[in-house]
């Protein structure tokens, strides 16, 4: 079974849950930057979450797979059609073989996820099939006329045939957590934080999101020995403009980090495209300190 | 010893130094701490990934503090010797930055015993510490956009070699053979850290 790529669209690639317990080795976790969609897509098909499907950026993806299969789009919603007639999203969608399944540019949000049942099945590179577009680790991005196997199925057939999506807002609210470096700043570039808006520039690809508004002002002017970042993380360089950190970021960063994305709204952030404004807010700090 | 919220399931834990670092990376891998899922050591730094359903920042820094941080020397680890032909383009430029001839410049790089402390930079990319002071050179004003796999190269207080071909703006000594990197083996790097390292030099 082989899934072909007829178009990518601006940038595909293949994303599972990435990389984790690697970054102590300069190896990054990468994996699906709305790993909230990657999940929902694979148990829409009846997979494992964890199973790899393909992430379509500003859609524009058209596939087609030779022998009749079953997927699932999730993510940013965007026009759909298989076969030339339209296709619903967020739900379980038999293609026969030879059918081209074809992605529009979506309405909202960045990334649209394409599960097959059986999961798309390239080699493991260090126990993942995600591509880290920064580190050059798994398969390259996907181009014209590359040909992915398909696995084959290992659980029974789905029991669900649509998952509800919330609808994609316009502004994105952020809960964050300040630290590890917020002494770093002055209380007027903590406050100016949360005060936003912060625009999404078009700097915006799966390492991170360049933001524009309030200048994050230092109080502490001396360099930063690098240390090692996590997904979510907003690291302000010295023009005091943040980088929200995505799924391929570096391990180690020399800029002190403000402030990081709580889990919860990670998968908000990946949908986040340019021209759209986002507002931080802070979380409890003393609550989220006392968990466990 | 500081303890930093570093999220909702990291804490960054900053040290003095990296002799710190080494040691308190090493003392939590020998006795782990309850719930503590990874540690990602750096210059002055740990993150200590957590399982926050098990435990928590407060606990975690609670915990650090009552903890003796033990020796960095990891006994479980062989030393790894690397076997490196010192033809680097930049031998000469380190000399003259040095004021060593070329000669001591290498056999200051061999008689050094050398530790990984932290990757970083690239997948496998090691940072060796252990160079003899008089070997500290600051980076190429410009680097190179191609610096091939298994370049032996210094910069600042660390030694490295490049796992892979990449750009670089560390001064090139020499050059190994010795499979740093291999995706195929586990773990992918010779060089993990707390790794101790010696160079060894071989004839072209």
């Amino acid at each position: 079974m082989t899934l072909e790529v007829l178009s990518p669209g601006p940038l595909a690639t293949v994303q599972d849950l990435g990389r984790p317990g690697l970054a102590h080795l300069g190896v990054g976790e990468s994996g699906a930057a709305d790993r909230r969609s990657l999940r929902l897509a694979n148990r829409l098909v009846g997979n494992p979450e964890s199973a790899a499907a393909v992430e379509a950026t500003l859609g524009g993806l058209a596939v087609r797979f030779d022998t009749a299969v079953l997927v699932a789009l999730t993510g940013a919603p965007c026009p759909v059609t298989a076969a030339g007639r339209p296709a619903a999203m967020y739900a379980p969608l038999p293609l026969r073989a030879g059918e081209t399944l074809q992605l529009g540019m979506p309405d909202a949000g960045l990334r649209t996820y394409l599960a097959v049942r059986g999961g798309i099945d390239v080699p493991c590179v260090l126990g993942s099939r995600s591509t880290d577009t920064m580190a050059s680790l798994g398969p390259p991005p996907l181009g014209p006329g590359a040909r992915l196997p398909v696995g084959a199925p290992t659980r029974p057939h789905p029991g669900v045939d649509v998952a509800p999506q919330a609808p994609y807002a316009s502004e994105i609210r952020l809960d964050v957590v300040l630290g590890p470096r917020e002494d770093w700043f002055t209380a007027e570039g903590l406050a100016a934080l949360c005060h936003g808006p912060y625009t999404v520039t078009d700097k915006c690809d799966r390492v991170g999101i360049r933001l524009d508004g309030p200048v994050l002002t230092r109080r502490i002017e001396r360099e930063l020995k690098p240390e090692a970042t996590v997904t979510g993380a907003l690291q302000v360089p010295p023009n005091g403009q943040p980088i929200l950190f995505l799924a391929d970021h570096p391990v180690t960063g020399g800029y002190p980090v403000i402030a990081v994305l709580a889990e919860d709204d990670l998968h908000l952030a990946a949908q986040a495209r340019p021209g759209q404004r986002l507002w931080f807010r802070t979380a409890g700090r003393r609550r989220l300190r006392n968990v466990g | 010893m500081l303890v930093l919220p570093c999220g909702e399931h990291s804490a960054l834990v900053e040290l003095s130094d990296l002799t710190e670092v080494l040691g308190l990376y090493a003392t939590l891998r020998r006795e782990p701490l309850e719930g503590v899922t990874e540690l990602v050591p750096a210059a002055r730094t740990l993150l200590v990934r957590f399982d926050r359903t098990v435990t928590g920042v407060d606990r975690l820094a609670a915990e650090l503090r009552e903890r003796p941080v033990g020796p960095a020397e990891d006994h479980h680890r062989d030393e790894v010797k690397i076997e490196v032909r010192y033809d680097g383009e930049d031998l000469e430029e380190v000399a003259s930055l040095s004021g060593l001839p070329v000669r001591e410049v290498v056999e200051r790089h061999v008689a050094a015993a050398y530790t990984s402390a932290f990757c970083g930079f690239a997948p496998g990319f090691a940072y060796l510490v252990g160079l003899d002071r008089s070997l500290w050179v600051p980076r190429r004003d410009s680097p190179r956009t191609r610096v091939p796999t298994g370049a032996v190269a210094i910069a600042d207080e660390y030694a490295a070699v490049y796992p892979r071909e990449s750009p670089g703006g560390w001064r090139i000594i020499g050059h190994t053979d010795a499979p740093v990197w291999d995706l195929e083996r586990t773990p992918p790097t010779l060089l993990a850290p707390g790794t101790p390292v010696r160079f060894v030099e071989v004839t072209p």
